[in-house]
């Protein structure tokens, strides 16, 4: 009986010991700092992820920048291989191989994709910014509060902010406000159809003479869904309308230096990485 | 007397019963296909006919009553992802396909279905974009599939039983079809897809009736074939030029038309120095052997993933006997059917890679186009121009109708080798962050001059085909999920139906009853439209 106790023990001890050195090479990236391996990442990356997340990692229109240090889904090699590998749902970031490409990565190259990631990864800077300010400022004096809203407060008319800080880069976040038409953001994305709507900006004159201006929460070619800047949400059918006008000028007002100092806007920014990091 | 009465009632209900048992278990025979445009009511072929034309006979649904059109019936597939499906419709049943490899047979009036068929595929396929299925062929008393794992099936048309099995390649090589047969004589014709893989492409004709394999033509020739001297070494053996979209066949000349894709890796041309024949051409076929009579290649040394695998169109004059192609690249050509000679090449969109001309008016590509380490813009962007959806010529208003999007890309090189079943692309394109908003079109070209008679802009890019009518209309789906008739002459929308999600697919139109109906497959359905 005793001897049977040992046994089962000595096979447990040597699953054991089997086990551990698989699950830490499992966890390790082998190819960590690793110069030839983070140039063939830099391909592999090319192909399977820059359509999302641009040449170089910065970010595309898409996929948030990758060269940020600090990352909202990700912090280890481990987690890195475990969102290349498995997607984040409620994202569009698929899981490898089920993007209808074929059978995806092989380990190794995931490996070398983060590889890469990790070469280009850039510190980030000591948050210049005043995170408090920022956010007085954002619901306050600047009005940015007046349109966007940030964890549950706020307006309704341009995008939702809250994760903003954590999926873009700063210089795109400032750039957004200096240039605001420059590229429009995505709003609505529906399951089957190739691009989603972008906040553009829609003026229509109603037969009855009313001229209503606001922004494209959807449209085909026969109707607009549209909300305007007092949040009231019109559904229209095109054919009844006397004009119809759409612009990628956008409805967010340009903040030049002028209106937003470089200071304040960089409250705002270091207020958006503060909540988006969360 | 009373006797004799009910006697012959029944002998004429006997009759009525015989009648419509041969009506309706009548085959689809080669005269048949040979001459579809008899029985517009059926819709026999991916095209609806040999020449590739997507135009219906029929004209009960015209541009006068179009306006009161109504949903007839819709049929939930179960499959989620892109419906490319074009069905086929003969004597009041609709075949079609949808997501990993599922066909299914219809009641045609009400959309109920007769069987359904589910092909059991390995969890390691390897599709290059999306598990889609473009749709079946008819011969007989069967219908055929290409499937994802490179099998060729004939189904029974009556129970969706498997006749035969054969198996082309192996997809774990990256061998898969996506395309709709086309069945001439007693063959079945097929086109491999895999060129993201590296295969070596080819299209092949099986035995209608026994499923065996009668010729095979490689699409990238080997040593001693005329033609292997444009590869770079060994760059044949992975060289690409697939041939996924179906072609047309012309009786006179016992021909196939097949168009072919992009060389392998698809955006890098370094190690496959050379013209890469026969990639992105234009392929004339013996029907018989699979011998080739000529080609004509539209992007030579393709960097781009321009495929050239748009349907061809055949389009006949007293004079003239044309076959017609708006290409990825952005050219809309027209070459004669018996030579293969270019008649002409004009842009139907925007395009940055070519601005000359060789002597035979062949457009030439600009060295600056390649694709480069750091990446840079070019026009049309790597999903073209146009891609796989259906374009149709309309012989009333002699004009030509294709999907088309402006569209420009950043093209950036990215060194891969090849290894068996991987991804072999060998580079990387991306929206260029500074490039303009993507625009879809429906764009009618005149074949005689290239040039764009009229354009109706869709909200965002679509990837639906289009069909045209005797009655004198054009249908069409968006991405928005609309289905749209405009006006064959002057492009102007006429009716629309919200579907509920985008169309990938190309419309037909059919008959039962005298009924004319038009069905396309949105979201993961497919619905019919027919008259009050």
């Amino acid at each position: 009986m005793r001897s049977f106790f040992l046994r089962q023990c000595f096979v447990f001890l040597l699953l054991f010991l089997c086990w551990i050195p698989r699950s830490i090479a499992d966890d390790r990236n082998p190819f960590a700092n690793d110069p030839k391996a983070a140039k063939a990442g830099e391909y592999e990356f090319r192909i399977n992820c820059a359509l999302c997340h641009g040449l170089g990692a910065h970010g595309g229109g898409r996929g948030p920048d990758l060269t940020r240090a600090q990352k909202k889904h990700v912090h280890s090699d481990a987690e890195m291989f475990e969102v290349i590998s498995n997607g984040i749902p409620g994202t569009i970031m698929p899981a490898n191989g089920t993007n209808g490409q074929g059978v995806g990565m092989t380990d190794e190259e995931i490996w070398q994709i983060i590889t890469y990631i990790r070469s280009v990864e850039v510190k980030a800077t000591q948050a210049s910014g005043n995170a408090a300010h920022g956010k007085e400022l954002f619901y306050g004096d600047a009005n940015c509060s007046l349109c966007h809203m940030v964890e549950g407060k706020g307006g309704r008319l341009g995008p939702e902010l809250t994760g903003v800080g954590g999926s873009r880069t700063r210089a795109a976040i400032i750039d957004s406000v200096r240039n605001p038409s420059r590229r429009l953001a995505w709003g609505l994305a529906e399951s089957t159809k190739e691009f989603p709507q972008e906040y553009e900006t829609i003026t229509v004159v109603t037969s009855d003479g009313k001229e209503i201006k606001g922004v494209a929460l959807n449209e085909d070619n026969f109707s607009v869904q549209m909300m305007d800047a007092s949040e009231q949400i019109h559904l229209l059918e095109k054919n009844n309308l006397r004009s119809f006008k759409k612009s990628r000028e956008s409805m967010m007002p340009t903040y030049s230096a002028d209106i937003l100092s470089n200071k304040d806007l960089d409250d705002i920014v270091a207020f958006l990485t503060s909540v988006g990091a969360k | 007397m009373r006797a004799q009465k009910v006697f012959a009632n029944r002998f004429t209900l006997c009759l009525v019963v015989v009648l419509s048992a041969i009506q309706s278990s009548a085959q689809v025979t080669f005269e048949r296909l040979l001459n579809a445009g008899k029985e517009p009511q059926n819709w026999l072929t991916y095209s609806g006919d040999y020449s590739g034309r997507r135009f219906s006979l029929l004209d009960q649904i015209n541009v006068k009553d179009v306006h009161s059109l109504v949903a007839k019936w819709a049929y939930q597939t179960g499959a989620t992802g892109k419906l490319e499906t074009s069905p086929l419709i003969v004597d009041g049943i609709l075949y079609a396909t949808a997501q990993d490899d599922r066909a299914f047979a219809l009641d045609a009036r009400t959309g109920r279905p007769i069987w359904m068929y589910q092909h059991q595929l390995p969890n390691d396929i390897r599709p290059c974009c999306g598990h889609v299925n473009r749709g079946l062929a008819i011969l007989g008393d069967k219908v055929f599939l290409g499937t994802l794992d490179a099998h060729v099936i004939a189904l029974d048309t009556k129970t969706g039983d498997v006749m035969w099995d054969a198996v082309a390649a192996d997809y774990q090589k990256g061998y898969s079809f996506t395309v709709a047969p086309l069945a001439v004589k007693n063959l079945v014709v097929i086109g491999v897809s895999g060129g993201e893989y590296g295969v070596r492409g080819f299209i092949e004709a099986y035995d209608a009736t026994t499923g065996e394999r009668k010729w095979r033509f490689y699409t990238v020739p080997g040593p001693g074939e005329p033609g292997h001297e444009t590869w770079e070494g060994d760059s044949w053996k992975v060289g690409g030029a697939p041939a996924w979209n179906t072609g047309t066949y012309d009786a006179a000349t016992n021909q196939i038309f097949w168009p072919t894709g992009n060389p392998a890796p698809s955006n890098r041309g370094e190690g496959r120095a050379g013209d890469n024949l026969y990639s992105n051409s234009l392929l004339a076929v013996n029907a018989d052997t699979g011998k080739m009579n000529w080609y004509f290649q539209f992007t030579k040394h393709d960097e781009h993933d321009w495929d050239a695998t748009q349907v061809p169109v055949m389009i006949d004059s007293a004079d003239n006997h044309w076959i017609a192609q708006a290409n990825r690249n952005g050219f809309f050509y027209v070459l004669d059917r018996a030579t293969g000679k270019l008649i002409l090449a004009n842009a139907y969109g925007k395009i940055t890679w070519s601005d000359s001309k060789d002597a035979e008016g062949r457009p030439i590509a600009k060295k600056e186009a390649s694709p480069t380490l750091e990446g840079h813009t070019v026009c049309p962007g790597a999903l073209g121009t146009t891609n796989f959806m259906a374009p149709t010529y309309d012989p009333q208003t002699q004009l030509f109708y294709v999907t088309a999007r402006d569209q420009c890309d950043i093209f950036s090189t990215a060194p891969q080798p090849y290894e068996a079943g991987h991804a072999y692309y060998g580079s990387a394109y991306f929206p260029s962050e500074e490039a303009e908003p993507y625009r879809g079109f429906l764009k009618a070209i005149d074949p005689a001059t290239g040039k764009i008679k009229w354009k109706f802009e869709h909200t965002s890019p679509t990837w639906s085909g289009v069909l045209s009518t005797a009655g004198g209309l054009v249908f069409t789906g968006d991405a928005e999920g609309n289905f749209v008739a405009l006006d064959a002459t002057s492009g102007k929308t006429l009716w629309h139906f919200q579907m509920g999600g985008a169309v990938y697919a190309p419309p037909v139109a059919f008959a039962v009853d005298g009924k004319e109906y038009v069905a396309i497959a949105a979201g993961s359905a497919v619905y019919a439209f027919g008259l009050p």
